[in-house]
């Protein structure tokens, strides 16, 4: 009798496996309500006030000047350009400052696991310090208190005649490329080419023979001797643009702007600390024994650093680090304040001229999301590259 | 144990939501009154829901010296809230019956369809898309502005000298647009640095990035009144005479609110005709009560006027739902459109503006209002 009673069925509302599917189903239905209703209360307020979406105006005049822009742009260009060139500056940020504050965090890492104390110290206090303060803050400081700091364009700082500094930004020389520029880059991608073939060679030579390989000279001096070789066959195929200081801008060169730099350098100087961090733990997370073995093989400190600990330091590190980056993305909205064409500032001024907020925001949301989504696939696919091969079975 | 647990929260979840959908519902059928939805509805109940609230909500400037400006103790003053005080003087015969909320410039409109506040006063300008898309009701200009260029004195006399130059602007506006048309059309270079807010701008503008800041002139004569003296003070600073674009500030309400509209309108036009009628806040209550047998001023505060046909004498009521001597509180409260420049912008001010356009068309300007009959 008790065995039976034991193997009857339990009601409905304590058998367990009925019950997993039912919260299943209703967290399902709860998620499928709210959307529901967020949807319906969207389309219901817009037929309030009289109002539909569309995207129609994305293709009408701009109208508004944009101070920079990597890609080409006047007034007389679409809204839809004006929305790129937002993002195209938002991207290039991140691009130059995320690669900065690798190298940069990195170091940072390093100097916090230092043996010489001042060092260490000076690493700590510099993460302590940034970490806890608000990037808008950083940035606002970096603009107003630091680069607007620097003198006025008739005293700008001259570098060696090549390159100024001013508040009004910063200009270094660039190459202008004359009517074989293009041949050239030929040139340049066959030195490196044959860059490549050398290193191996001198590579394999190394393993073979064990003669010092001298491979960073070895290629390098190829690829510098196939470039003047270029230069001296095609004749001039370029001329060293310097910059001048222009009534009231600088004339020529590569222009960087304050506003860029000071979103560069407070994001930057921001990251770092974070990268940093992240990659002082992941130091600490190579096993001591890697450290021993790497001393036993007779191989100096940093040898033991380059070689065996930061290789697998960095595999522990990518999947944080990519937070960074994600992070830096979204704070490039933050150069908004300080007047930095980025997507914020942009879509603030398309706002004003055409209306449709709620389309201007979906794109908005679209652009961080997407871009987001891209970084950490990118991300993802190089973590997979670098993680350790059967570790899991 | 855990499921159960799971799937009693997830029960409730569910019940809470259907509380959230019903209260949602609710709010939507409860809105149509509160402005929010009032297309739906037959226009004009915001009037009859700001008189039976007692208050009247304008969304307002607190930034801009003059106009609408927040000293710091938290009560806004200017040109706009006395446009405001007058309403609610008319609307509901008590000029402090106001709730002043601040609104940025580029969430004023959606405030304002969200049923926030009930009358824009924040130096809006009326453009034919804001008439349109935003859906905007204006009401007669209080102020005819236009876009300037401000630059340290000496620097440039004139914006044809300005090419190749930095203009520090400030986003959300249509100056960004003008500043673009001015100089495409000259053919002159420019470099726009466009700030988010007013004191990140002043600061770069104080450091030299830019060589000009525009904006509308008269917003731009309230910065220089207030210029830090440690910076040079207002003498440091010139406004080009060049008028860039024309700006009329106006009043507002929603589309849908027309009678509100049509309300706020006949002040901002009484307001003016008073000036051109010699009615001030001090003449108002005797003019009220003998208006010497003038129409006009008789027809403005709503006296008795004598119909030839009947040989009666009786207000005039216009049917726009307010009292018939509406214009008596809001003169009484803020003064004619003269005193309500003199007190806020005019040459005694910090700002030392001139009349200018603004100056009645009786006395060159383009101010004139319909007549109150």
């Amino acid at each position: 009798m008790a065995s039976s009673a034991r193997s009857a069925k339990p009601p409905l509302w304590r058998d367990v496996r009925v019950l997993r599917i039912a919260g299943q189903v209703a967290f399902v239905l709860v998620v499928v309500l709210v959307l529901r209703e967020m949807y319906l209360n969207a389309t219901f307020q817009l037929d309030q006030r009289g109002r539909s979406l569309s995207y129609d105006f994305l293709d009408s005049r701009a109208g508004f000047g944009v101070k920079e822009h990597f890609i080409s742009y006047s007034p007389n260009r679409t809204f839809w350009r004006a929305f790129w060139v937002a993002v195209t500056n938002a991207l290039v940020v991140t691009g130059v400052g995320i690669v900065l504050a690798t190298i940069l965090g990195i170091l940072l890492g390093i100097a916090r696991l230092s043996p010489n104390w001042l060092l260490r110290k000076l690493a700590q206090g510099y993460v302590e310090i940034i970490r806890n303060i608000p990037a808008l803050v950083q940035i606002i400081f970096w603009y107003t208190a630091v680069i607007l700091a620097i003198p006025r364009l008739e005293q700008s700082i001259s570098l060696f005649g090549l390159g100024y500094i001013s508040n009004r930004g910063a200009a270094i020389p660039t190459l202008k490329g004359g009517a074989d520029f293009g041949a050239w880059g030929l040139f340049l991608f066959a030195g490196l080419v044959t860059a490549f073939f050398v290193r191996r060679w001198r590579t394999r030579v190394f393993d073979d023979t064990g003669q010092p390989h001298y491979r960073f000279l070895w290629s390098s001096g190829t690829f510098v001797a196939i470039a003047i070789a270029g230069y001296i066959i095609l004749g001039d195929p370029f001329t060293v643009e310097i910059p001048e200081v222009g009534l009231r801008s600088l004339v020529g060169g590569i222009e960087v702007s304050p506003e860029f730099a000071g979103v560069l350098v407070g994001l930057v100087v921001y990251t770092t600390a974070f990268i940093g961090e992240i990659v002082r733990g992941s130091i600490l997370a190579v096993s001591k024994g890697q450290k021993e073995a790497g001393e036993a093989l007779g191989l100096r400190p940093s040898q033991q650093l380059r070689f065996v600990v930061l290789p697998q330091a960095m595999r522990i590190a990518l999947p944080s680090i990519t937070n960074q980056y994600l992070n830096f993305w979204k704070n490039t909205s933050l150069g908004f304040f300080i007047g930095y064409p980025e997507i914020i500032n942009i879509t603030r001024t398309m706002t004003n001229q055409a209306g449709h907020e709620l389309e201007i925001f979906s794109l908005l949301v679209l652009i961080y999301l997407g871009v987001s989504l891209g970084l950490s696939l990118i991300m993802n696919i190089l973590n997979r590259g670098v993680a350790l091969r059967g570790a899991t079975g | 144990m855990r499921h159960r647990w799971l799937s009693k929260l997830a029960i409730l979840l569910l019940a809470v939501s259907m509380v959230g959908v019903a209260c949602d519902r609710g709010d939507d059928e409860g809105n149509g009154g509160n402005g929010g939805n009032g297309a739906q509805q037959a226009g004009g109940d915001l009037l009859t829901e700001v008189i039976d609230r007692g208050t009247l909500r304008c969304g307002v400037n607190n930034t801009v010296p003059g106009f609408g400006f927040d000293p710091g103790e938290g009560d806004i003053d200017g040109f706009d809230i006395d446009f405001c005080r007058a309403f609610a003087a008319a609307i509901l015969g008590d000029a402090e019956a106001i709730e002043l909320v601040p609104v940025d410039a580029d969430n004023r409109f959606i405030a304002l369809q969200n049923g926030d506040y009930d009358v824009l006063v924040r130096n809006t300008t009326w453009t034919a898309s804001r008439d349109g898309t935003e859906g905007v009701f204006f009401a007669h200009p209080n102020f005819y502005d236009g876009q300037a260029m401000m630059v340290r004195e000496g620097e440039f006399s004139s914006i044809d000298e300005m090419d190749d130059a930095s203009i520090c602007v400030t986003s959300g506006t249509t100056t960004e647009l003008n500043l673009a048309d001015y100089f495409q059309q000259r053919d002159l270079a420019f470099t726009p640095v466009t700030f988010a807010e007013n004191p990140e701008l002043q600061r770069a503008f104080i450091r030299g990035r830019c060589d000009g800041w525009t904006s509308d002139r008269s917003q731009l004569a309230g910065i220089r009144s207030v210029w830090p003296d440690n910076e040079g003070g207002p003498e440091s600073l010139a406004i080009l005479d060049e008028v860039m674009s024309k700006e009329p500030l106006a009043p507002g309400v929603l589309d849908s609110e027309v009678e509100l509209g049509d309300a706020i309108n006949a002040v901002t036009n009484g307001l003016i005709l008073a000036e051109e009628l010699g009615v001030t806040s001090d003449n108002v209550g005797q003019l009220a009560g003998d208006p010497g047998g003038s129409g006009p001023i008789a027809g403005l505060l709503g006296a008795p006027v004598l119909d030839p046909a009947s040989g009666e004498s009786a207000p005039l009521d216009f049917g726009l739902g307010l009292e018939q001597d509406f214009m008596v509180g809001a003169i009484s409260a803020v003064g004619n459109y003269g005193e309500i420049f003199d007190r806020h912008l005019g040459p005694n001010t910090a700002l030392g503006l001139e009349r200018g356009i603004n100056a009645l068309w009786t006395d060159g300007g383009i101010q004139y209002a319909y007549p109150l009959r």
